[in-house]
Protein backbone atom coordinates (compact mmCIF):
# COMPACT_ATOMS: atom_id res chain seq x y z
CA UNK A 1 0.00 0.00 0.00
CA UNK A 2 1.08 3.50 -0.62
CA UNK A 3 0.55 5.66 2.37
CA UNK A 4 1.02 8.58 -0.08
CA UNK A 5 -1.73 7.94 -2.54
CA UNK A 6 -3.91 6.87 0.18
CA UNK A 7 -4.10 10.07 2.51
CA UNK A 8 -4.05 11.98 -0.62
CA UNK A 9 -7.21 9.88 -2.04
CA UNK A 10 -8.87 10.57 1.83
CA UNK A 11 -8.26 14.26 1.49
CA UNK A 12 -9.38 14.74 -1.76
CA UNK A 13 -12.39 12.81 -0.54
CA UNK A 14 -13.10 15.28 1.92
CA UNK A 15 -12.25 18.07 -0.25
CA UNK A 16 -15.29 16.81 -2.82
CA UNK A 17 -17.99 16.34 0.34
CA UNK A 18 -17.08 20.32 0.63
CA UNK A 19 -18.14 20.70 -2.12
CA UNK A 20 -21.93 19.53 -1.29
CA UNK A 21 -22.55 21.78 1.37
CA UNK A 22 -21.11 24.38 -0.96
CA UNK A 23 -23.26 23.38 -3.65
CA UNK A 24 -26.13 23.94 -1.33
CA UNK A 25 -25.19 27.39 -0.83
CA UNK A 26 -24.09 28.38 -4.30
CA UNK A 27 -28.29 27.73 -5.01
CA UNK A 28 -29.32 28.82 -1.67
CA UNK A 29 -27.87 32.03 -2.32
CA UNK A 30 -30.68 32.37 -5.78
CA UNK A 31 -33.56 31.22 -3.86
CA UNK A 32 -35.80 33.44 -3.04
CA UNK A 33 -35.87 34.54 1.02
CA UNK A 34 -38.87 32.52 1.25
CA UNK A 35 -37.40 29.03 -0.03
CA UNK A 36 -33.75 29.09 0.28
CA UNK A 37 -34.14 26.49 3.32
CA UNK A 38 -36.12 23.89 1.01
CA UNK A 39 -32.96 24.43 -1.30
CA UNK A 40 -30.59 23.90 1.56
CA UNK A 41 -32.17 20.93 2.53
CA UNK A 42 -32.93 18.96 -0.90
CA UNK A 43 -29.28 19.03 -1.52
CA UNK A 44 -28.56 18.05 2.34
CA UNK A 45 -31.99 15.50 1.96
CA UNK A 46 -29.96 13.80 -1.52
CA UNK A 47 -26.54 13.60 0.58
CA UNK A 48 -28.44 11.26 2.70
CA UNK A 49 -30.45 8.91 1.04
CA UNK A 50 -27.57 8.51 -1.64
CA UNK A 51 -24.92 7.99 0.63
CA UNK A 52 -26.81 5.16 2.04
CA UNK A 53 -27.70 3.89 -1.09
CA UNK A 54 -24.16 4.02 -2.39
CA UNK A 55 -23.44 1.51 0.73
CA UNK A 56 -25.96 -0.69 0.30
CA UNK A 57 -25.45 -1.61 -3.50
CA UNK A 58 -23.94 1.61 -5.33
CA UNK A 59 -20.70 1.08 -5.05
CA UNK A 60 -21.32 -2.20 -6.40
CA UNK A 61 -23.30 -1.44 -9.16
CA UNK A 62 -21.11 1.39 -10.27
CA UNK A 63 -17.29 -0.73 -9.87
CA UNK A 64 -18.90 -4.14 -9.39
CA UNK A 65 -17.93 -6.62 -12.20
CA UNK A 66 -19.92 -5.59 -15.23
CA UNK A 67 -22.88 -7.31 -16.08
CA UNK A 68 -23.00 -6.65 -20.49
CA UNK A 69 -21.13 -3.38 -20.13
CA UNK A 70 -24.04 -1.78 -18.83
CA UNK A 71 -24.04 -1.71 -14.80
CA UNK A 72 -22.08 -3.56 -12.29
CA UNK A 73 -22.89 -6.29 -10.10
CA UNK A 74 -25.46 -5.71 -7.47
CA UNK A 75 -24.24 -8.61 -4.87
CA UNK A 76 -20.35 -8.31 -5.57
CA UNK A 77 -19.79 -5.06 -2.61
CA UNK A 78 -23.31 -5.44 -1.31
CA UNK A 79 -22.94 -3.40 2.25
CA UNK A 80 -19.46 -3.03 1.64
CA UNK A 81 -18.60 -6.56 3.18
CA UNK A 82 -16.54 -7.34 0.06
CA UNK A 83 -14.36 -3.89 0.79
CA UNK A 84 -13.43 -3.86 4.23
CA UNK A 85 -10.77 -6.31 3.56
CA UNK A 86 -7.14 -4.47 3.71
CA UNK A 87 -5.42 -4.26 0.13
CA UNK A 88 -4.21 -7.00 -1.38
CA UNK A 89 0.31 -6.77 -1.96
CA UNK A 90 0.48 -4.67 -4.86
CA UNK A 91 -2.44 -1.90 -4.50
CA UNK A 92 -1.65 1.41 -3.60
CA UNK A 93 -4.68 2.07 -1.90
CA UNK A 94 -7.53 0.22 -0.03
CA UNK A 95 -10.86 -0.25 -1.85
CA UNK A 96 -12.35 1.12 0.91
CA UNK A 97 -10.54 4.31 -0.28
CA UNK A 98 -12.06 4.15 -3.55
CA UNK A 99 -15.54 3.40 -2.09
CA UNK A 100 -15.27 6.79 -0.20
CA UNK A 101 -13.86 8.81 -3.31
CA UNK A 102 -16.21 7.86 -4.89
CA UNK A 103 -19.33 7.97 -2.89
CA UNK A 104 -18.82 12.20 -2.63
CA UNK A 105 -19.32 12.14 -6.30
CA UNK A 106 -22.84 10.16 -6.64
CA UNK A 107 -23.42 11.93 -3.46
CA UNK A 108 -22.83 15.75 -5.37
CA UNK A 109 -24.16 14.86 -8.71
CA UNK A 110 -27.58 13.95 -7.38
CA UNK A 111 -27.74 17.32 -5.82
CA UNK A 112 -26.79 18.97 -8.63
CA UNK A 113 -30.02 18.27 -10.12
CA UNK A 114 -31.87 20.24 -7.22
CA UNK A 115 -30.66 23.70 -8.98
CA UNK A 116 -33.50 23.43 -11.43
CA UNK A 117 -36.17 22.53 -9.20
CA UNK A 118 -36.54 25.65 -6.81
CA UNK A 119 -39.74 26.68 -4.92
CA UNK A 120 -41.85 24.09 -6.07
CA UNK A 121 -41.09 20.69 -5.72
CA UNK A 122 -42.73 18.13 -2.99
CA UNK A 123 -39.83 17.30 -0.04
CA UNK A 124 -40.48 13.72 -0.27
CA UNK A 125 -41.15 13.61 -3.72
CA UNK A 126 -37.74 14.99 -4.54
CA UNK A 127 -35.57 12.46 -1.95
CA UNK A 128 -37.73 9.69 -3.51
CA UNK A 129 -36.70 10.93 -7.22
CA UNK A 130 -33.27 11.39 -5.46
CA UNK A 131 -33.20 7.46 -4.45
CA UNK A 132 -34.38 6.29 -8.19
CA UNK A 133 -32.37 8.61 -10.36
CA UNK A 134 -29.30 7.17 -8.22
CA UNK A 135 -30.43 4.14 -8.88
CA UNK A 136 -31.35 3.63 -12.27
CA UNK A 137 -28.70 6.36 -13.74
CA UNK A 138 -26.07 7.54 -11.96
CA UNK A 139 -24.59 4.08 -10.86
CA UNK A 140 -25.14 2.72 -13.86
CA UNK A 141 -23.82 5.74 -16.38
CA UNK A 142 -20.85 5.49 -13.55
CA UNK A 143 -20.41 1.87 -14.40
CA UNK A 144 -20.60 2.69 -18.06
CA UNK A 145 -17.65 5.22 -17.56
CA UNK A 146 -15.20 4.05 -15.19
CA UNK A 147 -16.19 0.92 -13.90
CA UNK A 148 -16.10 -1.32 -17.11
CA UNK A 149 -18.72 -0.04 -19.22
CA UNK A 150 -19.67 0.53 -22.85
CA UNK A 151 -17.94 4.10 -22.85
CA UNK A 152 -14.81 2.82 -21.10
CA UNK A 153 -14.87 0.05 -23.17
CA UNK A 154 -15.90 2.14 -26.57
CA UNK A 155 -12.76 2.00 -29.13
CA UNK A 156 -13.09 3.44 -32.49
CA UNK A 157 -10.03 2.99 -34.46
CA UNK A 158 -7.62 3.15 -31.39
CA UNK A 159 -9.85 6.44 -29.94
CA UNK A 160 -10.93 5.91 -26.27
CA UNK A 161 -13.48 8.14 -24.69
CA UNK A 162 -11.82 10.46 -21.90
CA UNK A 163 -13.73 11.29 -19.38
CA UNK A 164 -11.30 12.05 -16.37
CA UNK A 165 -13.25 13.08 -13.71
CA UNK A 166 -17.16 13.27 -14.80
CA UNK A 167 -17.25 15.48 -17.47
CA UNK A 168 -20.25 13.12 -18.64
CA UNK A 169 -21.09 10.86 -15.57
CA UNK A 170 -21.50 13.84 -13.22
CA UNK A 171 -22.53 16.99 -15.35
CA UNK A 172 -23.85 16.09 -18.75
CA UNK A 173 -25.76 13.19 -16.50
CA UNK A 174 -27.10 15.79 -13.81
CA UNK A 175 -28.04 18.58 -15.93
CA UNK A 176 -30.06 16.54 -18.69
CA UNK A 177 -31.61 14.85 -15.58
CA UNK A 178 -32.10 18.47 -14.48
CA UNK A 179 -33.79 19.33 -18.06
CA UNK A 180 -36.26 16.51 -18.02
CA UNK A 181 -37.62 16.84 -14.59
CA UNK A 182 -38.02 20.73 -14.80
CA UNK A 183 -40.53 20.26 -17.87
CA UNK A 184 -42.48 17.70 -16.14
CA UNK A 185 -42.33 19.99 -12.65
CA UNK A 186 -43.63 22.97 -14.19
CA UNK A 187 -42.36 26.59 -13.90
CA UNK A 188 -42.24 28.33 -10.79
CA UNK A 189 -46.08 30.49 -10.13
CA UNK A 190 -45.47 33.63 -12.41
CA UNK A 191 -42.20 32.46 -13.85
CA UNK A 192 -40.53 34.29 -16.06
CA UNK A 193 -42.68 37.74 -15.50
CA UNK A 194 -42.59 38.07 -11.77
CA UNK A 195 -38.88 39.25 -10.69
CA UNK A 196 -37.00 36.38 -8.79
CA UNK A 197 -34.13 37.77 -7.83
CA UNK A 198 -31.49 36.09 -6.04
CA UNK A 199 -31.52 37.10 -2.30
CA UNK A 200 -28.58 36.76 -0.98
CA UNK A 201 -25.24 37.05 -3.92
CA UNK A 202 -23.04 36.78 -0.60
CA UNK A 203 -23.74 33.00 -0.10
CA UNK A 204 -23.84 32.41 -3.90
CA UNK A 205 -20.21 33.79 -4.10
CA UNK A 206 -19.19 31.51 -0.92
CA UNK A 207 -20.69 29.04 -2.17
CA UNK A 208 -18.81 28.74 -5.57
CA UNK A 209 -15.69 29.23 -3.77
CA UNK A 210 -16.12 26.38 -1.66
CA UNK A 211 -17.05 24.18 -4.95
CA UNK A 212 -13.80 25.54 -6.68
CA UNK A 213 -11.89 24.63 -3.94
CA UNK A 214 -13.29 21.38 -3.47
CA UNK A 215 -12.92 20.45 -6.78
CA UNK A 216 -9.28 20.37 -6.70
CA UNK A 217 -10.06 17.01 -4.82
CA UNK A 218 -12.43 16.06 -7.43
CA UNK A 219 -10.21 16.81 -10.48
CA UNK A 220 -6.83 16.16 -9.13
CA UNK A 221 -7.79 13.11 -6.85
CA UNK A 222 -9.04 11.61 -9.75
CA UNK A 223 -5.62 10.92 -10.68
CA UNK A 224 -6.08 7.81 -8.45
CA UNK A 225 -2.03 9.13 -7.17
CA UNK A 226 -0.35 11.76 -5.99
CA UNK A 227 1.71 12.71 -8.72
CA UNK A 228 2.24 14.50 -12.08
CA UNK A 229 -1.17 14.17 -13.30
CA UNK A 230 -2.69 15.06 -9.95
CA UNK A 231 -0.74 18.48 -10.54
CA UNK A 232 -1.41 19.21 -13.83
CA UNK A 233 -5.22 18.25 -13.61
CA UNK A 234 -5.31 20.65 -10.30
CA UNK A 235 -3.17 23.77 -12.28
CA UNK A 236 -5.68 23.20 -14.82
CA UNK A 237 -8.56 23.60 -12.26
CA UNK A 238 -6.82 26.94 -11.52
CA UNK A 239 -6.43 28.54 -14.64
CA UNK A 240 -9.48 26.96 -16.75
CA UNK A 241 -11.90 28.47 -14.33
CA UNK A 242 -10.32 31.68 -14.47
CA UNK A 243 -10.45 31.77 -18.18
CA UNK A 244 -13.87 31.37 -17.62
CA UNK A 245 -14.75 33.99 -15.53
CA UNK A 246 -13.46 36.49 -17.23
CA UNK A 247 -15.20 35.33 -20.73
CA UNK A 248 -18.16 35.23 -19.14
CA UNK A 249 -17.52 38.75 -17.28
CA UNK A 250 -17.10 40.08 -21.20
CA UNK A 251 -19.95 38.84 -22.50
CA UNK A 252 -22.16 40.45 -19.69
CA UNK A 253 -20.37 43.75 -19.95
CA UNK A 254 -20.80 43.23 -23.72
CA UNK A 255 -24.66 42.40 -23.91
CA UNK A 256 -26.02 43.56 -20.28
CA UNK A 257 -23.90 46.91 -19.35
CA UNK A 258 -22.25 45.61 -16.08
CA UNK A 259 -19.72 42.79 -14.91
CA UNK A 260 -21.78 40.85 -12.28
CA UNK A 261 -20.57 39.25 -9.07
CA UNK A 262 -23.18 36.73 -10.06
CA UNK A 263 -21.81 36.49 -13.52
CA UNK A 264 -18.22 35.95 -11.79
CA UNK A 265 -19.64 32.82 -9.54
CA UNK A 266 -21.34 31.44 -12.55
CA UNK A 267 -18.79 31.74 -14.60
CA UNK A 268 -16.19 30.15 -12.14
CA UNK A 269 -18.93 26.84 -12.06
CA UNK A 270 -19.52 26.81 -15.97
CA UNK A 271 -15.10 26.84 -15.92
CA UNK A 272 -15.00 23.80 -13.36
CA UNK A 273 -17.30 22.29 -15.23
CA UNK A 274 -15.96 22.18 -18.78
CA UNK A 275 -12.34 21.06 -16.99
CA UNK A 276 -13.54 17.85 -15.23
CA UNK A 277 -13.30 15.56 -17.97
CA UNK A 278 -10.29 17.44 -19.65
CA UNK A 279 -8.49 18.20 -16.87
CA UNK A 280 -5.86 15.79 -17.03
CA UNK A 281 -5.42 15.71 -20.96
CA UNK A 282 -4.80 18.95 -22.18
CA UNK A 283 -1.99 21.58 -21.08
CA UNK A 284 -2.59 24.95 -19.30
CA UNK A 285 -3.12 26.67 -22.66
CA UNK A 286 -5.41 24.12 -23.43
CA UNK A 287 -7.49 24.43 -19.98
CA UNK A 288 -7.30 28.18 -20.52
CA UNK A 289 -8.85 27.66 -23.69
CA UNK A 290 -11.58 25.54 -22.87
CA UNK A 291 -12.69 27.78 -20.07
CA UNK A 292 -13.00 30.82 -22.06
CA UNK A 293 -15.24 28.88 -24.67
CA UNK A 294 -17.01 27.67 -21.79
CA UNK A 295 -17.74 30.72 -19.81
CA UNK A 296 -18.58 32.43 -22.83
CA UNK A 297 -20.65 29.46 -24.18
CA UNK A 298 -22.73 29.45 -20.53
CA UNK A 299 -23.34 33.04 -20.62
CA UNK A 300 -25.10 32.34 -23.63
CA UNK A 301 -26.89 29.31 -22.96
CA UNK A 302 -28.29 30.37 -19.80
CA UNK A 303 -30.74 32.78 -21.28
CA UNK A 304 -32.30 29.78 -23.45
CA UNK A 305 -34.52 28.71 -21.14
CA UNK A 306 -36.13 32.27 -21.92
CA UNK A 307 -36.83 31.35 -25.18
CA UNK A 308 -37.94 27.91 -24.86
CA UNK A 309 -39.85 28.41 -21.79
CA UNK A 310 -38.48 25.89 -18.91
CA UNK A 311 -37.75 27.13 -15.82
CA UNK A 312 -34.65 25.50 -15.12
CA UNK A 313 -34.28 28.21 -11.56
CA UNK A 314 -30.51 28.18 -11.38
CA UNK A 315 -29.28 26.90 -14.80
CA UNK A 316 -27.93 23.23 -14.13
CA UNK A 317 -28.95 22.99 -17.93
CA UNK A 318 -27.44 26.48 -19.29
CA UNK A 319 -24.02 25.43 -17.10
CA UNK A 320 -24.16 21.70 -16.16
CA UNK A 321 -25.30 19.90 -19.34
CA UNK A 322 -23.65 22.56 -21.80
CA UNK A 323 -20.45 22.96 -19.70
CA UNK A 324 -19.95 19.47 -19.29
CA UNK A 325 -20.74 19.03 -23.55
CA UNK A 326 -18.10 21.67 -23.68
CA UNK A 327 -15.24 20.07 -22.00
CA UNK A 328 -16.05 16.53 -23.14
CA UNK A 329 -15.98 17.48 -26.58
CA UNK A 330 -13.18 20.28 -26.57
CA UNK A 331 -11.29 16.97 -25.78
CA UNK A 332 -11.72 15.93 -29.92
CA UNK A 333 -9.28 19.26 -30.48
CA UNK A 334 -7.56 19.89 -27.45
CA UNK A 335 -6.45 16.55 -25.60
CA UNK A 336 -2.38 16.43 -26.04
CA UNK A 337 0.42 13.58 -24.81
CA UNK A 338 2.11 16.63 -23.28
CA UNK A 339 0.39 16.60 -20.67
CA UNK A 340 -1.41 12.66 -20.49
CA UNK A 341 2.25 11.11 -21.36
CA UNK A 342 1.15 8.21 -24.31
CA UNK A 343 -2.19 9.47 -24.07
CA UNK A 344 -4.71 10.70 -26.79
CA UNK A 345 -4.17 13.44 -29.08
CA UNK A 346 -7.10 15.69 -30.33
CA UNK A 347 -7.23 17.35 -33.67
CA UNK A 348 -5.43 20.38 -33.16
CA UNK A 349 -2.15 17.83 -32.15
CA UNK A 350 -2.10 15.91 -34.95
CA UNK A 351 -4.44 13.27 -33.49
CA UNK A 352 -7.18 11.43 -35.72
CA UNK A 353 -10.80 12.78 -35.90
CA UNK A 354 -12.13 9.18 -33.96
CA UNK A 355 -11.28 11.09 -30.68
CA UNK A 356 -13.93 13.66 -31.68
CA UNK A 357 -16.19 10.96 -32.73
CA UNK A 358 -16.15 8.89 -29.44
CA UNK A 359 -16.55 11.98 -27.14
CA UNK A 360 -19.51 12.45 -29.07
CA UNK A 361 -20.95 9.25 -29.09
CA UNK A 362 -20.37 9.01 -24.64
CA UNK A 363 -22.11 12.80 -24.17
CA UNK A 364 -25.10 11.41 -26.41
CA UNK A 365 -25.30 8.71 -25.05
CA UNK A 366 -25.42 9.80 -21.37
CA UNK A 367 -27.19 13.11 -22.17
CA UNK A 368 -30.44 10.36 -24.06
CA UNK A 369 -30.45 8.01 -21.38
CA UNK A 370 -30.45 10.01 -18.05
CA UNK A 371 -32.89 12.42 -19.90
CA UNK A 372 -35.48 9.48 -20.41
CA UNK A 373 -35.01 7.84 -17.29
CA UNK A 374 -35.22 11.00 -15.31
CA UNK A 375 -38.67 12.09 -17.54
CA UNK A 376 -40.04 8.85 -16.91
CA UNK A 377 -38.98 8.35 -12.80
CA UNK A 378 -40.61 12.19 -12.84
CA UNK A 379 -43.40 11.03 -14.97
CA UNK A 380 -44.38 8.08 -12.34
CA UNK A 381 -44.02 9.99 -9.09
CA UNK A 382 -46.13 12.66 -10.97
CA UNK A 383 -48.90 10.51 -11.23
CA UNK A 384 -48.41 8.69 -8.47
CA UNK A 385 -47.43 10.96 -5.27
CA UNK A 386 -47.34 13.87 -6.80
CA UNK A 387 -44.53 16.26 -7.14
CA UNK A 388 -45.80 19.61 -7.11
CA UNK A 389 -45.86 21.83 -4.15
CA UNK A 390 -49.80 23.15 -3.62
CA UNK A 391 -50.08 26.70 -5.61
CA UNK A 392 -50.68 28.18 -1.72
CA UNK A 393 -47.73 26.90 0.12
CA UNK A 394 -45.54 27.94 -3.30
CA UNK A 395 -46.45 31.55 -2.86
CA UNK A 396 -46.36 31.88 0.46
CA UNK A 397 -42.68 29.80 0.77
CA UNK A 398 -41.65 26.59 0.62
CA UNK A 399 -39.54 27.10 4.00
CA UNK A 400 -42.82 27.25 5.57
CA UNK A 401 -45.02 24.93 4.29
CA UNK A 402 -42.50 21.97 3.98
CA UNK A 403 -40.16 22.44 6.88
CA UNK A 404 -42.12 24.22 8.72
CA UNK A 405 -38.99 26.92 9.37
CA UNK A 406 -37.92 30.84 7.98
CA UNK A 407 -34.81 30.79 6.95
CA UNK A 408 -34.36 34.94 8.40
CA UNK A 409 -35.44 36.25 11.93
CA UNK A 410 -34.92 39.80 11.24
CA UNK A 411 -36.62 41.22 14.28
CA UNK A 412 -38.87 41.10 17.42
CA UNK A 413 -41.97 42.70 15.81
CA UNK A 414 -41.83 40.25 12.48
CA UNK A 415 -43.98 37.13 14.49
CA UNK A 416 -44.25 37.63 18.39
CA UNK A 417 -45.82 34.00 19.62
CA UNK A 418 -45.97 31.67 22.52
CA UNK A 419 -43.63 28.55 23.19
CA UNK A 420 -46.21 26.49 22.83
CA UNK A 421 -44.45 22.68 24.18
CA UNK A 422 -42.91 19.97 22.52
CA UNK A 423 -43.67 18.16 19.87
CA UNK A 424 -47.44 16.68 20.11
CA UNK A 425 -47.81 18.93 22.67
CA UNK A 426 -47.82 21.78 20.17
CA UNK A 427 -49.88 20.37 17.75
CA UNK A 428 -52.31 19.21 20.08
CA UNK A 429 -52.59 22.78 21.72
CA UNK A 430 -52.43 24.68 18.30
CA UNK A 431 -55.71 22.41 17.73
CA UNK A 432 -57.45 23.57 20.67
CA UNK B 1 -51.18 69.35 15.89
CA UNK B 2 -50.18 68.43 12.80
CA UNK B 3 -48.74 65.24 11.63
CA UNK B 4 -45.75 65.94 9.25
CA UNK B 5 -45.17 62.97 7.12
CA UNK B 6 -41.61 62.84 4.67
CA UNK B 7 -40.31 60.61 2.05
CA UNK B 8 -36.64 61.40 1.54
CA UNK B 9 -34.03 59.44 -0.05
CA UNK B 10 -31.83 57.28 2.41
CA UNK B 11 -28.75 58.63 2.41
CA UNK B 12 -30.18 62.04 3.39
CA UNK B 13 -31.86 60.70 6.68
CA UNK B 14 -28.69 61.87 8.86
CA UNK B 15 -28.69 65.36 7.68
CA UNK B 16 -32.38 65.92 8.20
CA UNK B 17 -32.18 64.49 11.33
CA UNK B 18 -29.26 67.27 12.30
CA UNK B 19 -31.70 69.84 10.89
CA UNK B 20 -34.87 68.64 12.67
CA UNK B 21 -32.37 68.22 16.18
CA UNK B 22 -31.29 72.05 15.83
CA UNK B 23 -35.08 73.00 15.72
CA UNK B 24 -35.89 71.27 18.63
CA UNK B 25 -37.88 68.33 17.84
CA UNK B 26 -38.91 66.03 20.52
CA UNK B 27 -38.66 62.58 18.48
CA UNK B 28 -39.37 61.21 15.52
CA UNK B 29 -40.28 57.51 13.94
CA UNK B 30 -38.33 56.49 10.93
CA UNK B 31 -38.93 53.55 8.94
CA UNK B 32 -38.16 52.03 5.99
CA UNK B 33 -40.29 52.28 2.77
CA UNK B 34 -40.47 51.70 -1.48
CA UNK B 35 -42.28 53.50 -3.77
CA UNK B 36 -42.29 55.63 -6.83
CA UNK B 37 -43.05 58.83 -7.69
CA UNK B 38 -41.51 60.73 -10.91
CA UNK B 39 -37.92 58.57 -10.55
CA UNK B 40 -39.15 55.29 -11.32
CA UNK B 41 -37.36 52.14 -10.23
CA UNK B 42 -34.05 51.13 -12.21
CA UNK B 43 -33.18 47.58 -13.91
CA UNK B 44 -31.01 44.81 -12.48
CA UNK B 45 -29.45 42.23 -14.76
CA UNK B 46 -28.81 38.63 -13.32
CA UNK B 47 -27.70 35.91 -16.09
CA UNK B 48 -28.50 37.97 -18.77
CA UNK B 49 -32.45 38.45 -17.54
CA UNK B 50 -33.19 41.86 -16.76
CA UNK B 51 -35.56 43.26 -13.96
CA UNK B 52 -37.17 45.97 -13.49
CA UNK B 53 -37.57 47.20 -10.51
CA UNK B 54 -40.34 49.84 -10.03
CA UNK B 55 -39.98 50.23 -5.99
CA UNK B 56 -37.25 52.25 -5.21
CA UNK B 57 -36.27 52.10 -1.43
CA UNK B 58 -36.70 55.26 0.70
CA UNK B 59 -36.89 56.17 4.20
CA UNK B 60 -40.16 57.72 5.72
CA UNK B 61 -40.02 60.15 9.11
CA UNK B 62 -43.20 61.49 11.22
CA UNK B 63 -43.22 63.89 13.47
CA UNK B 64 -46.08 65.23 15.39
CA UNK B 65 -45.60 68.88 16.53
CA UNK B 66 -47.75 72.11 17.43
CA UNK B 67 -49.64 73.73 14.22
CA UNK B 68 -47.60 76.79 14.34
CA UNK B 69 -44.43 74.61 13.80
CA UNK B 70 -45.06 72.71 11.03
CA UNK B 71 -44.13 75.18 8.42
CA UNK B 72 -40.46 75.17 10.52
CA UNK B 73 -40.24 71.14 10.16
CA UNK B 74 -41.29 70.86 6.66
CA UNK B 75 -39.00 73.70 5.81
CA UNK B 76 -36.22 72.03 7.35
CA UNK B 77 -36.52 68.82 6.16
CA UNK B 78 -37.05 70.31 2.50
CA UNK B 79 -33.51 72.28 3.05
CA UNK B 80 -31.61 69.23 4.71
CA UNK B 81 -33.05 66.92 1.88
CA UNK B 82 -32.58 68.19 -0.90
CA UNK B 83 -30.26 67.42 -3.64
CA UNK B 84 -32.25 69.08 -6.60
CA UNK B 85 -32.33 65.54 -8.50
CA UNK B 86 -35.08 63.81 -9.60
CA UNK B 87 -36.39 61.01 -6.56
CA UNK B 88 -36.01 63.84 -3.76
CA UNK B 89 -38.83 62.74 -2.23
CA UNK B 90 -42.19 64.44 -0.74
CA UNK B 91 -43.03 66.02 2.27
CA UNK B 92 -47.05 66.64 4.03
CA UNK B 93 -48.59 67.15 6.78
CA UNK B 94 -52.07 66.38 8.04
CA UNK B 95 -54.30 67.35 10.75
CA UNK B 96 -54.29 65.24 14.22
CA UNK B 97 -57.20 65.06 16.43
CA UNK B 98 -55.36 63.83 19.32
CA UNK B 99 -52.29 62.74 21.07
CA UNK B 100 -51.67 60.82 24.15
CA UNK B 101 -48.14 59.99 25.77
CA UNK B 102 -48.43 56.52 27.26
CA UNK B 103 -46.52 57.04 30.06
CA UNK B 104 -48.32 59.34 31.93
CA UNK B 105 -51.46 59.91 30.01
CA UNK B 106 -50.97 63.30 29.18
CA UNK B 107 -52.86 64.67 26.30
CA UNK B 108 -52.50 66.96 23.36
CA UNK B 109 -49.60 69.53 22.93
CA UNK B 110 -48.27 68.48 26.50
CA UNK B 111 -47.66 64.91 24.95
CA UNK B 112 -45.08 65.85 22.57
Amino acid sequence: MDSGVTAWLLTSSALVFLMIPGLAFFYGGMNRSKSVLNMLMMVIGALFIVGILWALYGYSMAYGSSAGYFVGSFTDYFGLEAALAPPAEGDAFPVMVDVVFQAMFACLTVGLIAGALADRMKFGAWIIFAAIWASLVYFPVAHWVWGGGWIGQLNIGGAEVIDFAGGTAVHINAGAAALAVCIILGKRLGWPKTPMRPHNLTMVMLGAGLLWFGWFGFNAGSAYAADNTAAIAATNTLVATCGAGIAWLVVEKLRDGKATSLGAASGIVAGLVAITPACANVTPLGAILIGIIAGAVCAWAVTIKYKLGYDDSFDVVGIHLVGGIVGTLALGFLASDLAAEGGQNGLLYGGSINLLIVQIIAAAGVLVYSFILAGIIALVLKSTMGIREDEEDEVGGIDLAEHAETAYELGDSGGGGVFAGVGHTARAKEVE
Amino acid sequence: MKLVTAIIKPFKLDDVKTALEGLDIQGMTVSEASGFGRQRGHTEVYRGAEYTVELVPKVRIEIVVEDDRAGDVIGAIVDAAQTGKIGDGKVWSSPVDEVVRVRTGERGAEAL
